[in-house]
C-alpha cells in the first residue's frame, strides 16, 4: 500500500468510524473536525511506528500533519532522507 | 455598573488600533472587535433574540469566538460556548437542557449540527461561519453580517449586572452536564480580581491555548478586554513547537496551561526556556502539577513568576499561590484571591482548624448564580453560609488549610478526576461503554499519567459469548465522547469487583489488577 493510501485508511478507521464520506485528501483534518490535538498527537506516533521514522519537536506542526496530503509528504521526505542517509549501508543492515 | 461588554467598549476607546487578538497570525484590534459584534447584536436583535435569551457558539477558537461572545452580550443574551468536539447526544443536550435559542456554528461542525437539528426545537437561528466552505451548509454567514455596513451600535438591552452572562457547561459526578450560570457581576469581578493578582497591564501579550469554552481560557479574554491586553488566541496545544515559535515571534508575556501543557514544554528536546526572554508569567490551573515539574519550570524559566492556582467552573477561581512562596509553599494553590474567602470545613459546615482535611467552600462575588434549571443540583453545591442568606459555594474538593492558612488540594469527594486539565466524569464515560451491546458492564478510574495527570483507564465486562475488541470499545468511545474522555487504556476482564451493597468497588480496582476477577 502506498503512503499516503495507507495514512488515509488509519484516519477512516480510527477517527472516522469506518465512514470515510467525502474526505477529502488536501483538506485541513483539525478544520474539518476530524482530529483534534490529542488525535494529532496519535497520528504523530502512528507514522513513526508504521514508516519507522522518528517525528522531531519541529517536524510537528501543522504544515506536515494537518491534512492526509501533507502527512504524506511529511513521511515521503523523511523516508527519502532516511535511506539517502543510509547510502553505503548494505541492505538491511544494522544501522 | 459594569457589564462584560463594557470592558471591550471602554477599551476600544482608550486603545483603538492596539491588537485584542492575533489568531493564525491575523490581527483583530479593539476597535475591530467592538464594531464587529455590535453588528452581531443588532444582526441577533433582528432575528429575535431578547435580554436573557441563550445563544451558543459551537467552533473552535477563533476571532469569529470571541465576535460572538461579545455580539451575544451587546445583544443582551447569554453566551454558551461549546467546545467543537462535542457529540451529537451531548450537543442535544445542552440546547435542551438550556433552551438554545440561537446559534452560531463553523460550517466544519455543520454535520452534527444539522444531525441534532430535528431535536433541538428551540433553536430557531443559525448564523455560520467560514465563508470558504460555502458548500457545506446553507445559510446566513456571519461574515455577511459582518460587512453590513454601516456600524450601528445596538439598543441598549436593559441588562443589570445581576444578569446572567454565560452558562458554562460541566461534567458532574452523575454524567449529566450541569449549567453554570455566572452573572455579569461574577464575571467582571473575577476578571478584576486576577488581573490584580497576576499584575497585568496593557503591554501584557498573553498566550491562550486553552478552549474558550472552558472558563480558564475564556477569562483570559475577558481579562485581556478589561485590561487591553493582546491575546495570542491559539486552537489548541496540538503543535506545541508552533507556538513555542508563536511565543518568541509576538514576545508573550503571560502563558496560562494546564500541568499538560507544562509537562508537554518539558517533554521537548527542543524546549529552551531562555528563547522566552518576555515571559513574565506562568500560571497552573486545572489540576494540581507536581512539585517536580514546578521546580522544572522554575529552572527553565528563571526570570518569570510561576502562579499556582485553583479553581472550578462554579466559581471560575479561587485561589493562587504568591510567586516568593513557591519554595516554602510548594505543593499548595495559596489563599484566596482578592474579594474571595475560601475556608475548609467538615461534614456539618463547620470551620475546622489547620491540617484537617475536609470540604473547601467559597464565599465572594465569584460564586455562581447557580446550574441552569437545577435546583437539585444547586442546592446541593451552593448552601447557608456564617450569616443568614449568605450562599456559599461546596465545592466538592477535599482540602487542607496549613497553620499560615495556605490551602493544599487532598482530593475529590466523589469520582471525578482531571485528565488533561478537564473533568472526568467516570459515570458518562462508564455509560457509553454500556451502550455497546456486547458490554454487560463497565468501570472507569483515573490512573497516575506523567503527561495527563490522571489518563482514563476502563475495565470492561462483555457479554457471554462476545468478542469484541479493545479497538471497536475505543472506536464507540471515539464517537460518542469528548476526546480527553476516551479510555487511554481498556482491560477486557471476567468480572469488577463489589462492595457488600453490590456497588462497584473503585478503590480495589485502583489498587490491583483487575484481571482476577
Amino acid at each position: 500500500m502506498d503512503v499516503q493510501r495507507q495514512i488515509r485508511t488509519y484516519i477512516v478507521e480510527n477517527f472516522l468510524f469506518g465512514d470515510a464520506g467525502d474526505l477529502d485528501e488536501a483538506r485541513s483534518l483539525s478544520g474539518a473536525g476530524v482530529v483534534d490535538s490529542t488525535g494529532v498527537m496519535e497520528l504523530a506516533m502512528f507514522v513513526e511506528e508504521a514508516f519507522n521514522i522518528k517525528v522531531n519537536d519541529e517536524d510537528f506542526i501543522p504544515d506536515n500533519f494537518d491534512s492526509i496530503q501533507k502527512i504524506a509528504a511529511f513521511v515521503e521526505r523523511k523516508l527519502a532522507a532516511r535511506d539517502g542517509g543510509s547510502a553505503g549501508m548494505p541492505p538491511g543492515g544494522e544501522a | 455598573m459594569i457589564l462584560i461588554h463594557h470592558f471591550l467598549a471602554e477599551t476600544a476607546r482608550r486603545y483603538p488600533d492596539k491588537p485584542a487578538l492575533i489568531c493564525d497570525g491575523e490581527v483583530c484590534t479593539f476597535r475591530q472587535l467592538d464594531q464587529d459584534s455590535d453588528h452581531l447584536a443588532c444582526e441577533l436583535r433582528r432575528a429575535g433574540v431578547v435580554r436573557g435569551e441563550r445563544v451558543a457558539v459551537f467552533m473552535e477558537n477563533s476571532s469569529e469566538l470571541v465576535v460572538s461572545i461579545f455580539g451575544i452580550l451587546k445583544a443582551g443574551g447569554i453566551f454558551v460556548v461549546i467546545n467543537p468536539t462535542t457529540k451529537a447526544r451531548k450537543l442535544a443536550n445542552i440546547f435542551n437542557d438550556c433552551g438554545v435559542r440561537a446559534l452560531i456554528a463553523h460550517r466544519a461542525v455543520a454535520p452534527v449540527v444539522q444531525s441534532v437539528a430535528p431535536q433541538v426545537p428551540s433553536v430557531k437561528t443559525v448564523l455560520w461561519t467560514s465563508p470558504g466552505q460555502r458548500d457545506a451548509a446553507p445559510g446566513r454567514l456571519l461574515e455577511e453580517v459582518l460587512a453590513a455596513p454601516p456600524h450601528a451600535e445596538p439598543a441598549a438591552p436593559g441588562l443589570i449586572d445581576e444578569d446572567v452572562g454565560a452558562i458554562i457547561y460541566t461534567s458532574g459526578s452523575t454524567g449529566a452536564p450541569k449549567g453554570v450560570m455566572l452573572t455579569h457581576r461574577n464575571v467582571t469581578n473575577t476578571a478584576w480580581s486576577i488581573s490584580t493578582y497576576l499584575e497585568n497591564d496593557s503591554n501584557d501579550v498573553v498566550m491562550c491555548v486553552l478552549p474558550l469554552s472552558f472558563s480558564y481560557g475564556l477569562f483570559q479574554v475577558i481579562t485581556g478586554a478589561r485590561v487591553g491586553f493582546t491575546v495570542v488566541l491559539e486552537r489548541s496545544f496540538a503543535y506545541p513547537y508552533q507556538a513555542l515559535q508563536r511565543m518568541a515571534e509576538y514576545r508573550v508575556t503571560g502563558l496560562p496551561g494546564v500541568p499538560t501543557t507544562f509537562a508537554t514544554l518539558l517533554g521537548m528536546a527542543s524546549f529552551n526556556g531562555a528563547a522566552l526572554p518576555s515571559l513574565r508569567y506562568l500560571t497552573n490551573a486545572g489540576a494540581n502539577i507536581p512539585p517536580a515539574h514546578l521546580r522544572r519550570l522554575r529552572e527553565a524559566f528563571p526570570a518569570a513568576k510561576i502562579f499556582s492556582m485553583y479553581g472550578l467552573t462554579e466559581c471560575t477561581r479561587v485561589s493562587y499561590l504568591d510567586p516568593a512562596r513557591l519554595d516554602d509553599k510548594i505543593g499548595s494553590v495559596g489563599k484566596a484571591m482578592p474579594n474571595c474567602e475560601a475556608y475548609v470545613v467538615d461534614e456539618e459546615g463547620r470551620r475546622v482548624g489547620p491540617d484537617v482535611v475536609g470540604e473547601l467552600a467559597v464565599r465572594g462575588a465569584n460564586v455562581m448564580r447557580g446550574y441552569w434549571g437545577n435546583a437539585d443540583e444547586t442546592r446541593r453545591r451552593l448552601r447557608d453560609g456564617d450569616t443568614p442568606g449568605e450562599r456559599v459555594l461546596y465545592t466538592g474538593d477535599l482540602f487542607r488549610m496549613d497553620k499560615d492558612g495556605f490551602l493544599y488540594f487532598v482530593g475529590r469527594k466523589d469520582d471525578v478526576f482531571k485528565c488533561k486539565g478537564e473533568k472526568v466524569s467516570p459515570a458518562e464515560v462508564e455509560r457509553v461503554l454500556c451502550e455497546l451491546p456486547g458490554v454487560a458492564e463497565a468501570a472507569v478510574i483515573g490512573v497516575d499519567d506523567p503527561i495527563d495527570g490522571k489518563a482514563v483507564k476502563a475495565f470492561v465486562v462483555l457479554r457471554d459469548g462476545v468478542a469484541l475488541l479493545e479497538p471497536q470499545i475505543r472506536r464507540h468511545c471515539r464517537a460518542n465522547l469528548d476526546p480527553y474522555m476516551v479510555p487511554k487504556f481498556i482491560e477486557i476482564c471476567q468480572g469488577l469487583p463489589k462492595t457488600d451493597s453490590g456497588k462497584i468497588h473503585k478503590n480495589a480496582l485502583a489498587s490491583e489488577n483487575a484481571s482476577q476477577w
